[in-house]
């Protein structure tokens, strides 16, 4: 974890609810994909914690669902603001566990951490299918920049206004050696009981401090009680408990 | 340059400076060493042990406020077994001081139970004894609700430890006076005060409260001035030291709370959104002493009276 003062860069609407933010500064603090960072914003008490959709050493770029005073404040914030960061929280995916021919699932804003996983598992040679699964066809983002990176993409959406209908598990009928997938939790417990691998799975919870100090956000897992914010987010498919 | 003397004593234990994290908001200690040295703290309260482990309550567990937070945690913790075989010898490889044992119980016999225990333990200090806990023996009502109650507890303890007690008080009482003097009669050593105020949050969008248990500890920047209201109150009313907590934030709340009565003070919900709150009052302090014209912290407790 570091502190660290990050300049927005750029903050724009990607869908009507949905927005992305990029930061410049150091995230060298950043060594995971599946990590997330912290945000302090004016005004509120507790940080924000969102997930890292891409990340380089200076650069950080995050996907952000506008669901309550917090971030709707964030999708105000102009180009050039300073903001208070702690970076390189939880302990992030895995890549060396994931075979040859891994799958990403992500679901709605639970689809950003996916991206830079998909971007480390391709460097590592790996041949990576993305389900990105979303509600309707007018709520879907970053479709394209996996297919840039070289993922097999497919996406769902539930009313089958684009894509696939149904749920990300409608779409994983072939073969992969691995599964990764964050998104909401009943998706994925879906996705748990549909996988035909071990896999990792990322989990939300409303959070104190982020760090691991306030044991705001624990869970039962298999392994002993974790503290999502610093034990996860990411948990192995053996040790969860539904 | 003039020497600013922030050196306090709590019933012979010496701090360097009365900067102390509350429990529950700092673990073990030990996770807070990847962000600084501990060391540069007075002392480190740690979290609240019960005889047996404790998973605590169903999340959500954390509601946010203006200026504060709600939390219902529900004290968990690994047990003082695990604690003393797994998490105090993690705290001392990196904690060369003495730290504060924060114990909480359902009954008499387990307040009793864990602090004999922790009472063999070298590197604590002082047993911080919660009595905000519901006794389970007694229709469910907070030990520190009563002062009878709050009485027999610290004798309790009292008759098994030879290590100073302190005792952590609940503001939500009527006459937290009356409490306090219950405390120090059973011979307790000190006060620790204040515990988080009983607070509530409804999500407009369910209609229901944000927390799984519905209502939780509110603490944070917005109850400082209750916490110094409590403190000035119990300062007049008793002679053993109190450290004062609730809302610090910043070193003129270190040095407000001082003046109210507090030999020393707890920092709590801010170590939550700022890891590195305690080392940077901590750092303040001088400047502000400075800015006030104190040379000696000593000098100023309970200067408000």
């Amino acid at each position: 974890m570091k502190n660290v003062i990050l300049k927005i860069e750029e903050n724009k609407a990607l869908t009507d609810t949905v927005w992305q933010m990029t930061l410049s500064g150091d995230c060298s603090g950043i060594t995971k994909p599946g990590q997330f960072i912290n945000i302090k914003l004016d005004g509120f008490y507790l940080r924000r914690p969102i997930s890292v959709y891409d990340c380089g050493e200076d650069f950080v770029t995050i996907i952000y669902k506008v669901v309550g005073e917090g971030t709707e404040y964030m999708a105000t914030l102009a180009e050039g603001k300073e903001l208070d960061v702690l970076i390189g929280l939880g302990n992030g995916f895995d890549t060396s566990l994931s075979g040859d021919k891994p799958v990403v699932i992500g679901g709605g804003v639970g689809v950003p951490p996916m991206f830079k996983l998909a971007k480390e598992l391709i460097a590592e040679g790996k041949s990576v299918t993305a389900i990105l699964g979303f509600n309707t066809a007018g709520e879907i983002f970053a479709e394209n920049e996996f297919k840039k990176i070289g993922c097999e993409v497919i996406v769902t959406t539930v009313d089958g206004s684009y894509g696939t209908k149904g749920f990300v598990t409608n779409a994983m009928d072939f073969d992969y050696t691995y599964t990764f997938c964050c998104g909401p939790e009943p998706m994925l417990k879906a996705v748990y009981n549909t996988g035909k691998t071990s896999g990792q799975f990322s989990f939300e919870e409303r959070m104190g401090c982020g760090f691991g100090a306030c044991m705001g956000c624990t869970c039962k897992t298999k392994y002993g009680n974790k503290r999502i914010c610093k034990d996860g987010p990411v948990l192995v498919k053996e040790e969860i408990i539904w | 340059m003039v020497n600013f003397d922030t050196a306090v004593t709590l019933s012979g234990l010496k701090l360097d400076n009365p900067v102390i994290p509350a429990s529950g908001t700092f673990g073990f200690g030990y996770e807070f060493a990847d962000f600084y040295d501990i060391n540069v703290l007075g002392s480190i309260s740690l979290k609240g042990t019960t005889k047996d482990a404790r998973f605590g309550n169903p999340t959500p567990r954390i509601a946010e406020c203006t200026e504060a937070l709600i939390n219902s945690v529900g004290l968990q913790n690994p047990g003082v077994h695990k604690v003393i075989s797994d998490e105090l010898p993690k705290l001392k490889k990196c904690f060369n001081k003495k730290a504060i044992a924060n114990i909480s119980g359902f009954g008499i016999d387990e307040y009793a139970y864990t602090s004999e225990l922790l009472d063999k333990e070298e590197q604590i200090g002082i047993l911080e004894i919660n009595i905000s806990c519901p006794n389970v023996h007694n229709g469910g009502m907070s030990f520190g609700t009563d002062p009878k109650n709050a009485y027999e507890v610290t004798k309790a303890v009292k008759a098994v430890t030879k290590k100073p007690v302190y005792i952590k008080l609940t503001p939500n009482v009527t006459d937290i006076v009356s409490v306090a003097k219950a405390c120090e009669e059973a011979g307790a050593d000190g006060i620790s005060m204040i515990n988080t105020l009983l607070g509530m949050r409804i999500d407009l969008k369910t209609g229901k409260p944000v927390i799984a248990n519905k209502m939780g500890g509110f603490s944070g920047r917005a109850i400082k001035p209750v916490a110094v209201r409590m403190v000035y109150q119990v300062y007049e009313a008793v002679k053993i030291p109190i450290i004062g907590m609730g809302g610090i934030a910043r070193a003129e709340d270190v040095i407000e709370m001082m003046m109210a009565g507090a030999t020393a003070v707890q920092v709590g919900a801010e170590n939550l959104i700022n890891p590195y709150a305690c080392r940077d009052i901590i750092n303040d302090l001088p400047r502000v002493m400075e800015k006030y014209k104190i040379n000696k912290l000593t000098d100023i407790i309970g200067r408000a009276h």
